[in-house]
């Protein structure tokens, strides 16, 4: 299995932008939209699901000569409820107001769809580096998403960006955008954005492929 | 008795799972496609979460008195075997729907609406029969959702709706607007 550097780059980065976790494939929606309602929610929850996967996807990797198929999914689901119940406890103990608010939203990152995904699909399959590499850049893209999604909700809904108010008094805030139908709705938007952008871009390509037709 | 129907319309309407908590996400926006594989599916998700709260108040009062570090462990591995023997079940009994159903089934263990219930019900100290009543209401808004969702979506389909909003995001922004219908009910208790 060649380790070149563009290749680890590569895995780096799709999970940036092109193969982005929430905004490309849809995944691990539940933890997300719940506690998303603020920016700093949005990163706590980033980090968290961050250690998760990363920690759970370098585990996989290694045991996997060890671990028989029939088995695996249990195994996979046993690892990461493992971490899950160390950072739970872990946050609880360091930041216990942030980890009132999350609540049982902690927990349940064990059901989320996109660290199962990439045991399945990726950390199984690679060598331990690349398996480490992969999960670093799903892990940050899921937390650039959190974020983005966090912050939008918390200007719109309260006028205000990590609680620093951003519009001064005057500002009415959006309060349906920090209750749940917000968390849907800016979803679906940020979605529809990310479509028009990738049509955009692939519209553009076409034009350039013909315009390069012409001129040779 | 109050306390009871309490327990269950909060579950089924005023904090539904999909609509209020954003549980279950994957299967409301996979599976929602057509209306009956929806209410069979609700059905099914309502049946194993009425099988893990039994569990979890078993787990709860008899093992994890000893060891609470143990809970979400156990939670999953109770849930897991649970969809394995319902997906046997179904597999033996209609083939069409095991076939309908495909990879969701045994996705129902990744569903967080079902280790959320068992969360949710340890949390706020529920015994046996309260567990089962919030089981039966948050199974009932599960499935209650999925069917709503169904409906709308097959309506879409013959909607004239611009391209580049079809698929999920034309979908969330239609579970945006339910969500804020079902915000209604939040009104529903206040004067109580």
């Amino acid at each position: 299995m060649p380790k070149s550097q563009p290749d680890a780059y590569q895995e780096f980065i799709k999970g940036l932008w092109r193969e982005n976790p929430v905004f490309a494939q849809v995944l691990g929606m539940c933890p997300m939209l719940a506690v998303t309602n603020s920016a700093v929610n949005g990163l706590a929850m980033g980090a968290a699901t961050f250690f998760v996967l990363v920690a759970s996807s370098l585990l996989v990797a290694t045991l996997k000569q060890w671990i028989p198929r029939q088995v695996r999914i249990s195994s996979y689901i046993i690892i990461i409820a493992t971490f899950v119940t160390v950072t739970d406890y872990t946050l609880q103990a360091l930041v216990p107001a942030i980890h009132k608010e999350l609540g049982a939203f902690i927990p349940l990152i064990v059901a989320n769809c996109l660290i199962l995904g990439r045991q399945e699909a990726f950390a199984s399959r690679q060598p331990v580096g690349l398996a480490l590499v992969d999960a670093l850049g799903m892990a940050t893209g899921f937390l650039f998403a959190l974020l983005a999604l966090g912050s939008v909700r918390e200007i719109l809904g309260e006028g205000a960006l990590f609680g620093v108010d951003l519009f001064g008094p005057n500002f009415e805030p959006w309060v349906i955008m920090v209750l749940p139908p917000g968390g849907f709705l800016t979803l679906g938007l940020l979605l529809l954005f990310f479509s028009w952008l990738a049509e955009r871009r692939q519209k553009l390509a076409e034009r350039l492929a013909e315009m390069e037709v012409e001129g040779s | 008795m109050n306390e009871l129907v309490w327990i269950f319309i909060s579950a089924l309407l005023v904090n539904n799972f999909v609509l209020a908590y954003f549980l279950g996400l994957c299967p409301f926006l996979g599976v929602s496609g057509r209306l009956e594989t929806a209410l069979r599916l609700g059905l099914a998700t309502l049946f194993v979460m009425l099988i893990t709260a039994l569990c979890s108040w078993l787990l709860n009062t008899y093992v994890l008195i000893y060891a609470p570090y143990l809970r979400l462990i156990s939670f999953i591995v109770v849930i897991a075997s649970t969809v394995q023997f319902i997906e046997m079940v179904i597999k033996r009994v209609s083939p069409g729907l095991f076939r309908a159903l495909g990879i969701f089934l045994p996705l129902i263990t990744t569903n967080c609406a079902i280790l959320g219930l068992a969360i949710f019900a340890t949390n706020k100290g529920y015994g046996l029969v309260e567990g089962m009543t919030y089981a039966l209401g948050a199974g009932l808004g599960f499935t209650l959702a999925l069917v709503l969702m169904a409906g709308l979506r097959e309506e879409t389909q013959i909607a004239p709706v611009p391209r580049l909003l079809r698929g999920t995001a034309l979908n969330l922004i239609i579970a945006g607007i339910l969500s804020m219908a079902f915000m209604g009910f939040a009104g529903l208790f206040s004067a109580a």
